[in-house]
């Protein structure tokens, strides 16, 4: 469950692309096993907050500390302490599912005795034993996603980052998905997730919605519903989102 | 009165997969009708066979009287296409795309202003840029632009709010509200559960087949059981306690609440606030609640799994 240990620290990130400010002045917290959600319009400014979080890109200016390590100076060491899945993204079509979770897994350094032994517990946990050997492309969407996940947090990283990652998927499958995402939050694991599904933002612990590059608004979903006056966080979303001024 | 679109049991395979198995539907004209379901419905698949994209290998279909086998060129005059997919060429500006469809339609901007021009409007500042330049929001106005340059009398739109945040997608449907008024047929389809509201009529697809086909009331309408909300301070935890209760039906997150229907008939809900108690949850908040169209959705889902 959560705990006061931040495993995440951002102190005045800025990102700029010639005169264009993608990230204006962010700061925040994670912590660790939360569930964040990181909400935000398209162009907002999300994914170039979350590559910088990645170690993919550098920010401009900030402190941004994530699983302990500095964002400038210590990227290498950081890719190897986060998971990240995204929907468009994530596992080779035509490798089989044992091959993308050797693949993946080996990139991570882990031995291949011990990939054998938890991929066995994963496909067992999964209902996928009997797919093992199957390539990924003729798996239905829900499957390939829930695979996805539990292969960017195979090697037990400090936090995963989750870019869209039930986009499509039929609403039963969703609900699966995030019993997972639970699962891995009360195993430690720190959840930093993007979704344009606002009853999935109810599932975060904390939520932050971005608007023309700044957080406006970090709470609970509670707490927002409370401030904004309003029903659900979908209604919370519009209000806050109408307010840019984002131009072409 | 006749259906704008009419389809018979047509069936589509692709090798081993079937994507459309034997569907019937009847569209009216002026209806704006929704295609609700996830990836591998088949939603696609059925907007390829009525844009005259693919042959069917079973059943048949006519739009405004016309087949669509037989008559496709007379179909393709009077049918516009979205799809899920940006299409355009991205290396043409704005306008030249416009352009371009127009004379393909063989017609001027000029002479279809007043069906697009409230979309226009908005994409008119940009009409030098070439169309991979624009933002997501944008493309997909001019998407919509170009599929009603020839004034269709059916519009088909094939997922066009996914992957857009939550403002876009209100204001597309605001737009679509508007062209409802100027009497097009409007056949959306989605994976947004709640989208279906928007839509006159709905038919919630999943694996090729149609789950159920009514008004979104009469879907909700339709849902069989008592549907309760339960609330508590670890909605994970009353998940995996409700989840184990021997009388448990459904059981499914929805935002910060659990919906959960029951297998009895008469639920006593002190039994399930003593058995929560059990566990360890004493503040437990339940009540009674109408079915929205995710749940009727997931319930009929499940029904069709267990048919199998």
């Amino acid at each position: 469950m959560n705990s006061d240990k931040k495993v995440i620290s951002v102190r005045n990130l800025t990102k700029k692309f010639g005169s264009f400010t993608a990230n204006d002045d962010l700061s925040f917290d994670v912590y660790q096993g939360e569930i964040f959600g990181f909400l935000g319009a398209n162009g907002a400014g999300k994914t170039t907050a979350m590559k910088i979080l990645c170690g993919l890109s550098y920010p401009t200016s900030g402190e941004i500390m994530v699983a302990g390590l500095d964002v400038y100076k210590q990227r290498e060491e950081l890719k190897r302490n986060i998971g990240y899945m995204s929907q468009k993204f994530s596992l080779y079509e035509d490798l089989t599912v044992f091959e993308n979770i050797r693949f993946y897994a080996g990139i991570y350094g882990m031995s291949l005795k011990d990939i054998k032994l938890k991929s066995d517990d994963l496909l067992k946990k999964l209902d996928l034993v009997h797919a093992r050997n199957k390539r990924i492309g003729e798996l239905p969407l829900g499957w390939k996603q829930k695979l996805a996940f539990s292969v960017a947090i195979f090697h037990n990283p400090e936090i995963v980052f989750l870019d869209e990652p039930t986009g499509g998927v039929d609403p039963v499958t969703r609900r699966q998905f995030w019993d997972l995402i639970y699962e891995a939050s009360r195993n430690g694991i720190t959840v930093f997730v993007t979704t344009h599904y606002m009853d999935e933002a109810e599932y975060c612990n904390r939520v932050s919605i971005m608007v023309d590059g700044r957080i406006e608004a970090l709470d609970t979903p509670e707490g927002l519903k409370n401030k904004f006056e309003a029903k659900d966080m979908d209604e919370v979303f519009l209000r806050l989102a109408r307010k840019s001024n984002y131009k072409e | 009165m006749n259906s704008t679109i009419s389809i018979n049991n047509l069936s589509k395979s692709y090798g081993d997969v079937s994507a459309l198995k034997e569907i019937n539907l009847n569209i009216k004209s002026g209806e704006l009708f929704g295609l609700i379901g996830p990836d591998g419905a088949g939603k696609t698949t059925l907007f390829r066979l009525l844009a005259t994209l693919l042959l069917p290998d079973s059943g048949s279909a006519a739009l405004c009287g016309f087949d669509m086998v037989k008559k496709y060129r007379h179909i393709r005059n009077i049918l516009g296409y979205m799809p899920g997919k940006f299409s355009l060429y991205q290396d043409l500006t704005v306008l030249e795309n416009l352009n371009f469809f127009a004379t393909v339609f063989n017609t001027r901007i000029e002479d279809n202003m007043d069906m697009i021009r409230d979309i226009w409007v908005q994409i008119e500042p940009f009409k030098d840029r070439p169309a991979g330049k624009l933002s997501g929001g944008m493309k997909q106005k001019l998407a919509l632009c170009c599929a009603l340059i020839h004034q269709p009398k059916i519009l088909l739109l094939d997922e066009p709010t996914t992957g857009v945040d939550a403002v876009s997608r209100s204001e597309f449907w605001q737009m679509l509200k508007g062209l409802k008024t100027k009497g097009i047929t409007i056949v959306v389809a989605t994976p947004y559960m709640d989208e279906a509201n928007l839509c006159g009529r709905v038919a919630l697809m999943q694996s090729g087949e149609i789950l159920s086909l009514d008004s979104p009331s009469g879907i909700i309408a339709s849902f069989e059981k008592d549907l309760y909300s339960f609330e508590a301070k670890d909605t994970y935890q009353l998940l995996l306690n409700l989840r184990a209760y021997p009388f448990v039906n459904s059981v499914f997150l929805f935002g910060q609440s659990v919906h959960y229907t029951d297998v009895r008939d008469v639920v006593v809900l002190s039994d399930l606030k003593d058995y929560l108690k059990s566990k360890g949850q004493d503040h437990v908040e339940i009540k009674q609640i109408a079915a929205g169209i995710e749940d009727c959705f997931m319930a009929l889902s499940q029904q069709n799994t267990v048919q199998k």
